[in-house]
């Protein structure tokens, strides 16, 4: 017995070539929708928490104990939030293209409300200003992509698995695109 | 119908939703505890320098020493929810050129299960305390706090001050003798 027996690929191709157009294009209509309702549901988190992504990956042990390889922070944005020190923040570097989560451990607030501050990794033994850009002493509010809110262990290592192996996403994408465009309900 | 894919699908999906279903049975059982409580914080030794910072801007800026006592019960904080207590002595001020300034002195890790009674006494301050100008010279309005952030096994991730904070000043001439 055969792995295409198995999992009765040809009795899915007997109902794909069973179904007439009208069933064909309800089956692509449904396809766009889960697509279009995953972009909505990113978007509109988007908006409600005020951040440009506000689900991250870690990516680095830099914040172990806390944080490790594939854990999923929640982020918010809040412009008139103020940023304190202790607060773990998710921020971007000129020159880097991966965001990075570090905790803020020294911070001056001018009266005009302007804040300046200084991050480091838990698990790092010196502060930040090595990972800035050249010359940057200091991160101010714009830097920031988000703040940390929420946590969840272990879910985010899918894509990291995935980005490494992208042979492994594009046959799990495909293969599941196969299965929503041709199996019957 | 019944093949090796749905059943696979179907088991993988029912033991995913109860998993997560647990999960946020869990963070909702302790998303409403309260997570404060008191800590004592002292300072023993107190001098300020005026050394290059050249860590910085190679300019003369304020350096602040100095050693404390540390005294707080944190067993109270731990549940089933709390992986790791990430605590942290910040130093708050004012100075001419800024309304607010935090510097974190000190941290520590503490992981569930380890000794959470701490008592220090006489401790160094685990990094330097450089001030963004002049401004600790004969401040006397400093005051050192205690916070905490606790990190669940999954949920939120709340910053929290501890009640009771010590304040203390500088002195108003600089140390020359090396610490």
């Amino acid at each position: 017995m055969g792995l295409g027996e198995l999992l009765q690929f040809d009795e899915m191709l007997r109902d794909f070539n069973r179904m007439n157009k009208r069933q064909s294009l309800y089956q692509i209509l449904s396809f766009a929708m889960i697509v279009s309702s995953a972009l909505m549901i990113w978007k509109g988190l988007m908006v409600v928490t005020g951040s440009e992504s506000p689900i991250v990956v870690v990516l680095s042990g830099s914040m172990e104990p806390a944080f490790h390889r594939g854990d999923l922070l929640f982020l918010t944005n809040y412009k008139e939030e103020p940023v304190r020190v202790g607060e773990i923040v998710v921020f971007k570097v000129e020159g880097r293209d991966i965001p990075i989560v570090h905790r803020v451990v020294k911070l001056h607030e001018k009266e005009d409300g302007s804040v300046k501050f200084l991050t480091k990794g838990d698990n790092n033994n010196v502060d930040d200003r090595g990972l800035y850009a050249p010359g940057q002493l200091w991160l101010t509010k714009k830097d920031i992509v988000g703040r940390a809110r929420g946590f969840l262990p272990y879910v985010g290592i899918i894509t990291i698995f995935m980005n490494e192996y992208p042979k492994v996403k594009w046959a799990i994408l495909s293969i599941l695109a196969i299965f929503v465009l041709l199996h019957r309900e | 119908m019944h093949t090796v894919l749905t059943r696979g699908n179907a088991t993988v999906a029912y033991s995913l939703s109860v998993l997560a279903c647990l999960t946020f049975c869990c963070f909702l059982s302790t998303v409403f505890l309260d997570s404060r409580t008191t800590a004592h914080v002292n300072t023993v030794k107190v001098l300020v320098k005026n050394v290059p910072d050249y860590g910085a801007s190679r300019e003369k800026h304020d350096l602040g020493f100095l050693t404390f006592d540390l005294e707080t019960n944190l067993t109270s904080l731990f549940n089933w929810n709390v992986k790791q207590l990430f605590l942290y002595l910040t130093a708050e001020y004012k100075t001419p050129d800024s309304v607010l300034n935090q510097v974190v002195l000190w941290d520590k890790i503490i992981l569930r299960g380890e000794n959470s009674a701490l008592d220090f006494k006489n401790m160094n301050t685990k990094y330097y305390f450089w001030d963004d100008g002049n401004g600790l010279k004969n401040n006397k309005n400093v005051s050192l706090y205690l916070s905490w952030n606790i990190i669940p096994n999954a949920g939120l991730l709340p910053t929290i001050r501890s009640l009771g904070s010590h304040i203390f000043k500088f002195p108003a001439e600089y140390s020359i003798a090396s610490v």
